[in-house]
């Protein structure tokens, strides 16, 4: 059967490149004008052509997804499980040759992370590891969701790739979504930025989410690391995955997310920089792709920027989030995966959600059922 | 611009396939088939007389342009439909096959339990599966997950001529399908072909509205170029409906402080 290799294959990335630069304002222009846009409008929306028309972007991004999700954000914490890797990635605090203290949760010590989690309020989490098949491997993972699951009806994966049948296994085990990051569309940049590990095979990953389609995953989460490369050709081919998987995984949802390079200790400066502008373009170029597609975004931006966005197309955010393991109550002081931008309460941010007229939704849907 | 359909082994020029039932007589629907350029010709299986070969139907079609595609037509459940199809691949020595089961002798609905079940064991047996069905995009997605090569959703009850009462169906189904979509039913005028081909649909089937017509021969002619009209403005990308402008406060104007 084929996967997104078959059909990422037949791109070029340096012709794609020159396509998203060639477009006009009157491809904008069309574009906007469409009530269905498709990956060539997309394109155009994220062209430099469409800088002019950031506000009307932004304004129409705002009319669909109000239509579509209405006045409500739904929340969501990442819980950091593993700093352990076996890989080396440029732009990682957790990269197998920084010289950091490595944990790993024990059941005792999850149950402690997630009991601060719930007296928030949480009750969408997202689970994240390094890749360290021997201490953190499916056995961890599929222990680790049984643990938590009572506690939570939504629970989701950051981890390494994984078989087909081992999602299979986890979703049993009350797995809803899986996270997985191309990091770059590149093969070459990508090769650079991984260069050992098993993250170094490219194909490996970008056939992940065709993995977890055929295991029947209910929600697969896509993104790139935006700045290891030029952010329009990526977003392209990220939006370019999207749509093949939506229409050959039809029963799965999908989810979008947009992380930018951010400082961490030893840090790899962006190739590309992408700047607020730039991000808040993507966005919406993503919203009037797609009217369902859940946008989500993380503590890695601003204060500022994140009290905007929320109008414009976000629909799952998360706040208060550590990016280590134990670092709600465990252990705070731990190294960090990367520094977050916006340190506020998940209280304090929530009042800013609503003084914005949306509705707070920590609990989407009951997953334990099964 | 090369813009052919193709569907399993074969190619098409033409993207309207036409039907043979409800003409006056074998020489105007022959006539009328040529006039409209149409490569994909069904015939009711159970109107034919497969062992005949002077058989009416079968010897006016007799065109190295015009494929057959025999249609199950007349059958009730999965696994009548089963029995047709090979029937007609043994005597017309074609393993394609429009699947159409519909057990409602009045408004000729399909019924969709059974054509997914007869769908996924004509595949298994090797046959190019053209299910005529509801303009039901999830049923459309579950035939493609069992192999059939396009998929046949109608536009209004068949037989009805009165165009596409299942638009908003049929605008997801397009835009969900990796097979080709095949507006079958319903099509009542040129004008609907065409707004069907407008919409992205890889084909439309026209029978009654070509056969019923007053001039069938001038009527196919005019099918043949609504659908060329229609699919031009397709590849050509349609000019989007002017949108009203609305005043309504910045929300991109903190990206300037």
């Amino acid at each position: 059967m084929s996967t997104f290799k078959t059909v990422l294959d037949r791109y070029d990335w340096d012709n794609t490149l020159k396509g998203i630069y060639s477009k006009t304002e009157s491809d904008v222009r069309h574009a906007l004008e469409k009530t269905t846009r498709d990956l060539e409008d997309f394109k155009a929306l994220i062209s430099p052509a469409a800088t002019p028309y950031l506000e009307d972007m932004a304004q129409l991004s705002q009319q669909i997804t109000k239509k579509r999700f209405g006045n409500t954000i739904q929340m969501y914490a990442p819980m950091y499980l593993s700093n352990e890797c076996q890989n080396i990635c440029t732009y990682c605090g957790f990269s197998m040759t920084n010289k950091i203290p490595r944990r790993t949760l024990t059941d005792a010590e999850i149950l402690r992370e997630t009991a601060f989690l719930k007296s928030k309020g949480y009750d969408h989490i997202l689970l994240v590891t390094g890749e360290a098949n021997r201490t953190v491997g499916v056995a961890y993972l599929k222990h680790a969701i049984s643990l938590i699951r009572s506690e939570f009806s939504n629970i989701s994966i950051e981890v390494q790739p994984l078989h087909q049948d081992e999602y299979e296994l986890l979703i049993e085990n009350g797995l809803y979504a899986v996270l997985v990051y191309q990091e770059t569309y590149h093969r070459d940049e990508y090769k650079k930025h991984h260069p050992k590990g098993k993250k170094s095979n490219f194909d490996y990953r970008l056939e992940t989410p065709d993995r977890l389609g055929k295991a029947g995953v209910h929600k697969i989460g896509l993104g790139s690391l935006y700045g290891l490369e030029d952010w329009r050709a990526d977003s392209f081919f990220t939006a370019l995955h999207f749509k093949y998987l939506q229409k050959t995984y039809w029963k799965t949802k999908y989810s979008m997310s947009f992380p930018r390079l951010r400082p961490f200790s030893g840090g790899l400066e962006p190739k590309v920089e992408m700047t607020d502008r730039d991000l808040v373009q993507l966005i919406c170029a993503f919203r009037l792709l797609d009217e369902d597609l859940e946008l989500s975004m993380s503590t890695r931006e601003s204060e500022l920027f994140r009290d905007h966005i929320v109008n414009l197309g976000i629909t799952s955010i998360s706040a208060e989030s550590k990016t280590n393991p134990g670092g709600y109550v465990v252990e705070k002081q731990s190294l960090e995966q990367f520094e977050i931008s916006d340190e506020r309460s998940t209280e304090t941010f929530t009042e800013v959600l609503k003084s914005k007229g949306l509705e707070v939704v920590w609990k989407d849907w009951e997953n334990n059922w099964q | 611009m090369n813009d052919q359909l193709t569907i399993a082994d074969k190619t098409f020029s033409s993207r309207l396939f036409t039907g043979t039932g409800k003409f006056s007589n074998s020489i105007t629907m022959r006539d009328a088939i040529m006039a409209s350029e149409s490569e994909l010709v069904t015939v009711a299986l159970k109107r034919v007389n497969t062992t005949d070969k002077e058989d009416d139907i079968l010897a006016h079609l007799n065109n190295p342009s015009i494929h057959l595609l025999p249609n199950t037509s007349g059958v009730r459940t999965a696994e009548e439909a089963i029995f047709a199809a090979n029937l007609s691949r043994e005597a017309l020595h074609t393993n394609w096959v429009k699947l159409e089961i519909h057990p409602d002798p009045k408004y000729l609905l399909p019924d969709p339990i059974e054509t997914l079940k007869a769908a996924e064991m004509l595949v298994k047996e090797g046959f190019v599966v053209m299910p005529y069905i509801h303009a039901d995009p999830v049923l459309c997605k579950r035939l493609e997950d069992v192999g059939v090569q396009c998929v046949m959703p109608l536009g209004a009850p068949i037989g009805s001529n009165k165009g596409l009462k299942t638009l908003e169906f049929l605008e997801i189904i397009i835009a969900q399908s990796n097979v080709p979509v095949i507006v079958d039913a319903g099509i009542g005028s040129p004008s609907h072909a065409a707004f069907a081909m407008e919409l992205g649909a890889d084909a439309v089937l026209v029978n009654t509205a070509i056969a019923v017509s007053q001039n069938p021969i001038a009527m196919g002619k005019a099918f043949k170029l609504a659908v060329q009209a229609g699919r031009i403005a397709y590849n050509a990308k349609l000019a989007p409906l002017k949108r009203t402008a609305e005043a309504s406060s910045p929300l991109t104007s903190f990206l300037n402080n």
